[in-house]
């Protein structure tokens, strides 16, 4: 290990290893990459369900035959790869300071950092319900890493809060293994779950989800041994004399998945309320110079084919700027209006070359709607789509031939047909 | 007569289908807002088939993830997965590696992650 790099990447994750293969594809050799766990790969060697690469391979792989493409692709190239290595902080000047066994704590210095680290789960508020705090409650990625990791199974008999898609594939894999799976329980009246998974991991199997539903008890002293989920009003407020109870061993919940920024947070990097991830240019440049940010650290992606593509962009900007850099810039915002939840990139460069390719989500379940792309009253792009929901991400091109027409803050909105 | 209510998973309309079944045979669909998802509902119907992915114990204890190389029948998940808990490997093992040949038909079981 040096002292210094050119570039520094916190993450070894699909997102940190297409963005450094990428760094170095675009001339810049002298990259390193910092992971916390013994392999590169992230959560995704956790993930043995298939399903990813699709857009991108054309083909459905698991988690890890995803990762393990990305990883090999960097060992080709010899970039220096440090594992066991937390990074505890980073400086405003681009100085790193991480942690591992071999070297204790220790700094580098780099001339371009990029931050992938990823996303957490969400951790639930209405489980801080009164009572004791018996075992067996996970979070559903904290199961999916017990049994498929480890091998050992946390329980027999399940309930689900949430259900996010980690806790419907987690849900499958339970009954597979020989738990009963009771039932999942869902706050919101649809579940932020994709489609494929609820057929395919609930339906398949008989696993009632109840949507508008939330818990109101968990009972146990030691262990868990059971949990009564109601139906919630409007006001998400339990509704009395609908509560259902189950014997169970074994709570999940599955509430979102948030990006990961505390250290992005200590370094003064401007975060967005909207994606919890840091705001960003459209070479995914964050408010501090020189420090970019791509993958489920920027915003919460659902398919990994997606992670992979912003990461190579990502790193593609980081190699140029370390080899030119900063130019002045003619900056527009790109804000989200009704109807959308955020849109990513938030800011354009129009001095910037190429088409730019925006990421949004919408805020509710919408059929036959119309995408609005304005700026100063006028229309630059319409789209009808025939439906949108939350749990999708959506993503419309800009042409570079329309930025630099640009004369002002572009607006994205969604309008319901009548 | 028997009618089966699905909802399609080829597309994010997620349509709900209903199809009217005679014995075996289809009757009607309904539902469906484009081909495919008649397809979808009649193979749904027949013969449902899902890929299975689960894990292998090795010998020195760690586990490593396995798929099956093309669908097999729903219906046979339950029986399958007991075979394969039946299963130790030895390592190395490497992504693609055939862990049991011919599991249902000519479909084989492969690794999808190495052990070193
Ligand atoms: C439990 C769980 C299950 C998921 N399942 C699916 C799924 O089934 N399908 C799907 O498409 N997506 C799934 N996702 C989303 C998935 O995270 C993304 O598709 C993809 O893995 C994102 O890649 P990434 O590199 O941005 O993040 P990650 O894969 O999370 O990689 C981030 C890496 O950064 C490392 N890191 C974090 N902080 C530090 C630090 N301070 N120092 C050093 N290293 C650090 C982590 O150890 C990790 O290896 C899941 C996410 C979670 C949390
Ligand atoms: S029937 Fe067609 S439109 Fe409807 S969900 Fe299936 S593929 Fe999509």
């Amino acid at each position: 290990m040096k002292k210094s790099y050119d570039i520094v990447v916190i993450g070894g994750g699909p997102a940190g290893l297409a963005a450094a293969v990428s760094a170095y594809d675009n001339g810049v050799k002298d990259v390193l990459i910092l992971e916390r766990e013994p392999r590169t790969g992230g959560i995704l060697n956790q993930c043995i369900h298939n399903g990813f690469g699709l857009t991108r391979f054309k083909e459905s792989l698991a988690g890890p035959e995803y990762a393990y493409k990305f990883a090999v692709e960097a060992e080709k190239r010899n970039i220096e790869t440090l594992t066991q290595t937390t990074v505890l902080s980073i400086s405003k000047d681009k100085k790193v300071t991480a942690i591992n066994k071999e070297n204790g704590v220790f700094t580098v210095e780099a001339k371009a950092v990029i931050l992938a680290m990823g996303c957490r789960e969400r951790s639930r508020g209405a489980l801080n319900i009164a009572g004791s705090r018996p075992a067996g409650v996970f979070s559903a990625g904290t199961a999916q890493k017990y049994i498929n990791v480890k091998g050992y199974m946390p329980g027999k008999e399940v309930v689900i809060l949430g259900s996010g898609d980690i806790g419907l594939i987690m849900a499958r894999r339970m009954t597979l293994e020989g738990a009963k799976v009771h039932a999942v329980a869902e706050i919101m009246p649809y579940s932020s779950g994709l489609k494929r998974n609820i057929v395919q991991c609930l339906d398949d199997f008989g696993i009632p989800l109840y949507l508008n539903h939330t818990v109101t008890e968990i009972r146990g002293d030691k262990r868990v041994t059971g949990v009564t989920i109601s139906q919630v009003d409007q006001n998400k407020k339990p509704i009395k004399g609908t509560e259902k109870s189950f014997d169970c061993d074994t709570i999940l919940f599955s509430v979102g998945l948030i990006p990961e920024n505390e250290l992005t947070k200590g370094m003064g990097v401007e975060l967005s309320p909207r994606t919890k991830g840091a705001v960003v240019y459209q070479n995914r440049e964050t408010s501090i110079e020189g420090v970019f940010a791509c993958g489920n650290a920027l915003q919460v992606h659902d398919l990994v084919d997606f992670v992979s593509e912003e990461s190579e962009l990502t790193g593609k900007s980081a190699a140029e700027y370390v080899l030119n850099g900063a130019k002045p810039r003619d900056t527009i915002n790109c804000v989200q209006g009704k109807n959308i939840n955020y849109v990513l990139p938030q800011k354009i460069d129009k001095n910037a070359s190429g088409d730019v390719k925006l990421y949004f989500r919408v805020s509710n379940t919408f059929k036959n709607c119309t995408i609005k792309l304005e700026c100063n009253g006028k229309e630059l792009i319409k789209r009808v789509k025939r439906v949108a929901a939350p749990g999708e991400m959506e993503t419309l091109l800009l042409k570079e031939s329309l930025i630099k027409s640009l004369e002002g803050d572009v607006i994205l909105s969604l309008e319901e047909s009548v | 007569m028997k009618t089966v209510n699905l909802t399609c998973v080829e597309c994010p309309m997620g349509c709900a289908i209903e199809v009217q079944l005679d014995g075996e045979s289809v009757v009607s669909v309904v539902g469906n807002t484009c081909p495919r998802g008649l397809a979808y509902a009649k193979n749904e119907v027949v013969c449902p088939m899902r890929v299975l992915t689960t894990t292998v114990k090795s010998t020195d204890g760690r586990m490593v993830s396995v798929k099956t190389d093309n669908p097999i029948k729903k219906s046979n998940m339950f029986s399958l997965m007991q075979v394969i808990n039946g299963i130790t490997v030895t390592a190395p093992v490497k992504i693609g590696d055939i862990i049991m040949k011919n599991i249902e038909g000519d479909v084989n079981l492969v690794a999808t992650d190495c052990l070193k």
